[in-house]
C-alpha cells in the first residue's frame, strides 16, 4: 500500500519508461541507409527471373512448359518450335512482371535450372510495358548475374 | 523628449526585438531538426541525416517546402477568422518573451552595473507572462470555429478546455515562487536565487517545478497532452490548415515550449546562474539557455516515451491532482513562513526577509 502510493506519487514508473528510452538513445542504431548500405540476402531470396546458358552458350531452356504450367499467376507465355538441328527450343519465353508474384515455383519446376530468380530487385520502371520481359531481356539477365546465380544455387544445393 | 531621441529609443527597441525573435524562429527550426533526431535516436534510429551535413539542412528544406505549399481556405469557412488565428496564437508565443530576462551583463565592464538583458524589465513579469500565454486559447478556438467543420471544432474545444484547466494549476503553482521570491519581476525571482544549486527554488518547490513543467507540456499541447491533435480527431484544431498558416501553428506551439523551457529555468532552475558559484565565470545566458536546452530535450523525450492521456484522464489530471498539489503546497509554504520555528527553515529561500 505504501510502496504504491510511493510509486504513484514519485512518478516511478514514467521514470521507469524515461530510463528506457534515455537508455535507447546511446544504444547502437540499426538503421539501414539503403541506397549505400543494403542488408545480405539468402541465397533462396526471389527477385528477377533471369534465363541461363549452359558454359558453352548453349540456352538451357528445353521449352517444356512445366513454369508456364505451374506459374500461379498466368505469367509466362512461351512458344516452341523444333531447330534446325533437330532440338527442341523456346522462340518466345516472356514473362510479365506486373503479374508475377515472385512465389518461384517456376524456378522449382524447371528440370534443367534454366529459369531462376535472381537477388536483383531493384528494377522498377515507369511503366507497365517495361515490366514485360521477353526472352532476350531474360537471358542477358541470366548473362549478367551468372556469377551470382551459380554461387547462389551451389549454396542452397546441400538443401534441395 | 525629442523627436530624435524617440527615434532612436524605437529603433533601439526595433533592435531588441530582432535580436529575440529571430533566434527564436531559427532555434524552432532546429528544435523540430533536434526532436527527429533525438526521437530517431530513442527508437534505434537515424533520423533525418540526409539533407546537408548530418542532415542540417532538414529545417530549411521543410521551410521552403511549406512556404511552396498551396494555402487551401475552405469555401465555407469564415475567411478572417481563418487567417486571424494562426497569427492569434503566434502572437502571444512570441510577445511573450519580452519579459524574459536572458541574463545579466556589464558589457565587459563597460557599464558599472550589469544590465538585464530583456526587452523590457517589468515589474508584474510573471503576471504579464501568465495573461499573455491565456490570449493563445483565443487563437486555437478561433481556428476551430473558423473553420467551420466538425472536427476542428470538436479539436478546438478539447485544446481550449486543455489550456484553461492547466493554465490554473499552472498560476497557482507560480503563487509558491511569488511567496518565495516577494516579487513578481522576473529578474528579481532569478536574483533570489543566486548563490548555488541549493537556493534554486526546485528544492523547496519540488513538487510545483513538475507541476509547472508538466502543465506546460498541456499547455503547449506535447505529448503526453497532445489528445487534441490526435489521429482520432484528424488533426485537431488545424485539420483545415495547409501551408504557410499551418506552419505557424506549429511555430507558436515551438515557441510556447521554448517560452515554458525558459520560464521553468528562471522561476525553478536559478535562472543564470550557475550550479555552484565558482562556475559563475561562464556567462550566465549560456547558463540559461543550457537549462532551458536541456528542458526542450525532456520535452522530446517525454514524447519518445509516453502515451498520450485519454481525454477524462487528462482532466482528473489537472484538476483532481495538480491543483489540490498546488493548493496544499501554497498552504505548506505559507506555513513554513509563518509559524515561529519553521520559517528558520524557509529562510534559507525566503529573499524578502
Amino acid at each position: 500500500m505504501l510502496k504504491r502510493a510511493f510509486k504513484t506519487w514519485f512518478l516511478w514508473e514514467l521514470l521507469i519508461g524515461l530510463s528506457v528510452t534515455g537508455r535507447y538513445f546511446f544504444k547502437k542504431k540499426i538503421t539501414v541507409e539503403y541506397p549505400e548500405e543494403k542488408t545480405p540476402l539468402s541465397p533462396r531470396f526471389r527477385g528477377l527471373h533471369a534465363l541461363r546458358r549452359y558454359e558453352s552458350g548453349e540456352e538451357r531452356c528445353i521449352a517444356c512448359k512445366l513454369c508456364e504450367v505451374v506459374c500461379p499467376a498466368l505469367a509466362i507465355t512461351i512458344e516452341s518450335e523444333e531447330r534446325d538441328d533437330g532440338s527442341r527450343r523456346t522462340t518466345r519465353y516472356d514473362i510479365d512482371f506486373s503479374k508475377c508474384i515472385y512465389c518461384g515455383f517456376c524456378q522449382e519446376a524447371c528440370p534443367v535450372d534454366a529459369i531462376v530468380e535472381t537477388h536483383e530487385f531493384e528494377y522498377a520502371t515507369e511503366t507497365r510495358a517495361e515490366l514485360y520481359y521477353d526472352k532476350d531481356m531474360l537471358l542477358a539477365v541470366g548473362d549478367r548475374y551468372e556469377k551470382q546465380i551459380a554461387a547462389n544455387i551451389a549454396a542452397d544445393a546441400r538443401y534441395s | 523628449m525629442s523627436g530624435l531621441d524617440m527615434a532612436i529609443q524605437g529603433g533601439i527597441w526595433a533592435l531588441e526585438i530582432l535580436a529575440i525573435a529571430v533566434p527564436i524562429a531559427l532555434s524552432v527550426a532546429y528544435i523540430t531538426y533536434c526532436e527527429r533526431r533525438v526521437i530517431g535516436f530513442m527508437q534505434a534510429r537515424k533520423g533525418c541525416n540526409r539533407v546537408g551535413p548530418a542532415g542540417l539542412l532538414q529545417p530549411l528544406a521543410d521551410g521552403l517546402k511549406l512556404v511552396l505549399k498551396e494555402t487551401i481556405i475552405p469555401a465555407q469557412a469564415n475567411k478572417m477568422l481563418f487567417i486571424a488565428a494562426p497569427l492569434l496564437s503566434l502572437m502571444p508565443a512570441l510577445v511573450a518573451f519580452a519579459v524574459v530576462p536572458f541574463g545579466e551583463t556589464s558589457l565587459f565592464g563597460l557599464w558599472e552595473t550589469p544590465h538585464v538583458m530583456a526587452i523590457a524589465n517589468l515589474n508584474v513579469g510573471l503576471l504579464y507572462v501568465m495573461a499573455i500565454a491565456s490570449l493563445s486559447v483565443y487563437g486555437v478556438l478561433m481556428a476551430g470555429w473558423a473553420s467551420n467543420s466538425k472536427y476542428p471544432i470538436m479539436g478546438s474545444i478539447r485544446s481550449t478546455c486543455q489550456m484553461i484547466s492547466y493554465e490554473i494549476a499552472m498560476g497557482f503553482g507560480l503563487v509558491t515562487v511569488m511567496m518565495l521570491a516577494g516579487s513578481l519581476n522576473l529578474t528579481d525571482i532569478v536574483h533570489a536565487q543566486a548563490g548555488g544549486i541549493l537556493h534554486w527554488y526546485m528544492i523547496p518547490l519540488f513538487p510545483m517545478l513538475l507541476v509547472f513543467f508538466i502543465s506546460g507540456c498541456a499547455e503547449t499541447g506535447r505529448t503526453p497532452f497532445d489528445l487534441t491533435e490526435t489521429e482520432e480527431l484528424v488533426a485537431g484544431y488545424y485539420t483545415e490548415y495547409s501551408g504557410m498558416w499551418f506552419a505557424t501553428f506549429s511555430l507558436a506551439e515551438y515557441g510556447a515550449m521554448i517560452l515554458i523551457s525558459l520560464m521553468t529555468s528562471i522561476l525553478f532552475l536559478g535562472g543564470w546562474y550557475a550550479p555552484i558559484p565558482a562556475l559563475d565565470f561562464i556567462p550566465g545566458t549560456i547558463w540559461l539557455l543550457g537549462k532551458s536546452a536541456f528542458l526542450i530535450f525532456v520535452f522530446i523525450w517525454f514524447r519518445a516515451t509516453f502515451p498520450r492521456y485519454r481525454y477524462d484522464q487528462m482532466m482528473r489530471l489537472g484538476w483532481k491532482i495538480f491543483l489540490p498539489w498546488t493548493f496544499g503546497w501554497i498552504f505548506v509554504i505559507g506555513m513554513f513562513i509563518y509559524t515561529p520555528g519553521l520559517d528558520s527553515i524557509i529562510d534559507f529561500w525566503l529573499a524578502w526577509r
